[in-house]
């Protein structure tokens, strides 16, 4: 569950979500839920020339187990809350 | 929590006309009727999109009511019908996606 309260304390940030098919899409993260499927409104297809399979797609819904990367806004991260998230975690 | 799973679910998308892209790569366009917890849908009226580099979008009527399991869905978008009238999909030139590769 840690990723699942770390993704929902993103919610209305700018992230780009790369997924297995090499497809990437920007967007404002909308929610997210336990499997982390995540919803993503305003979307951009990165490469829209090249992908333009989504350009008619202004809100997606993307399933959490075809997302290969999650970009996320490099000031919204704390690296220093999530070490101790990690490490609580591990210790069990 | 029931507040954040309905949020985050597929509920504001049921009846509209949803675009769907598979595991395998395929654009299929139809209606939600319905979906579960494992994102299997259920789709009406549906047709698929097919992409190509040397022609235009070519859309085949699939028809009937669909239902795709969870484990062959990548995306599910919300058809703006705006945007979407604006598209001149005969103009299109698009390899189609690859696969997902796990």
């Amino acid at each position: 569950m840690l990723f699942y309260s770390y993704f929902k304390t993103l919610v209305g940030k700018e992230v780009t979500v790369e997924l297995k098919n090499d497809l990437a899409i920007t967007g404002t993260l909308h929610s997210v839920d336990q499997y982390l499927n995540v919803k993503l409104n305003n979307v951009k297809v990165v490469n829209e020339a090249k992908y333009p399979h989504m350009m008619s797609v202004r809100n997606c819904f993307i399933r959490g187990s075809v997302v290969r990367y999650v970009q996320l806004p490099p000031g919204s991260v704390d690296i220093e809350i999530l070490h101790d998230a990690t490490r609580r975690e591990a210790r069990g | 929590m029931a507040a954040d799973l309905q949020e985050a679910g597929l509920a504001s998308l049921v009846d509209t006309t949803i675009s769907v892209i598979t595991n395998d790569g395929r654009n299929i366009v139809g209606i939600l009727r319905g979906y579960d917890q494992a994102t299997n849908l259920i789709l009406d009226e549906c047709h698929e999109r097919v992409y190509s580099s040397k022609s235009g979008v070519d859309q085949v009527v699939l028809g009937g009511l669909h239902v795709v399991r969870g484990d062959n869905i990548a995306v599910v978008g919300e058809l703006d019908d705006d945007l979407d009238q604006q598209l001149n999909l005969s103009q299109i030139r698009a390899a189609p996606l690859k696969a997902v590769q796990h």
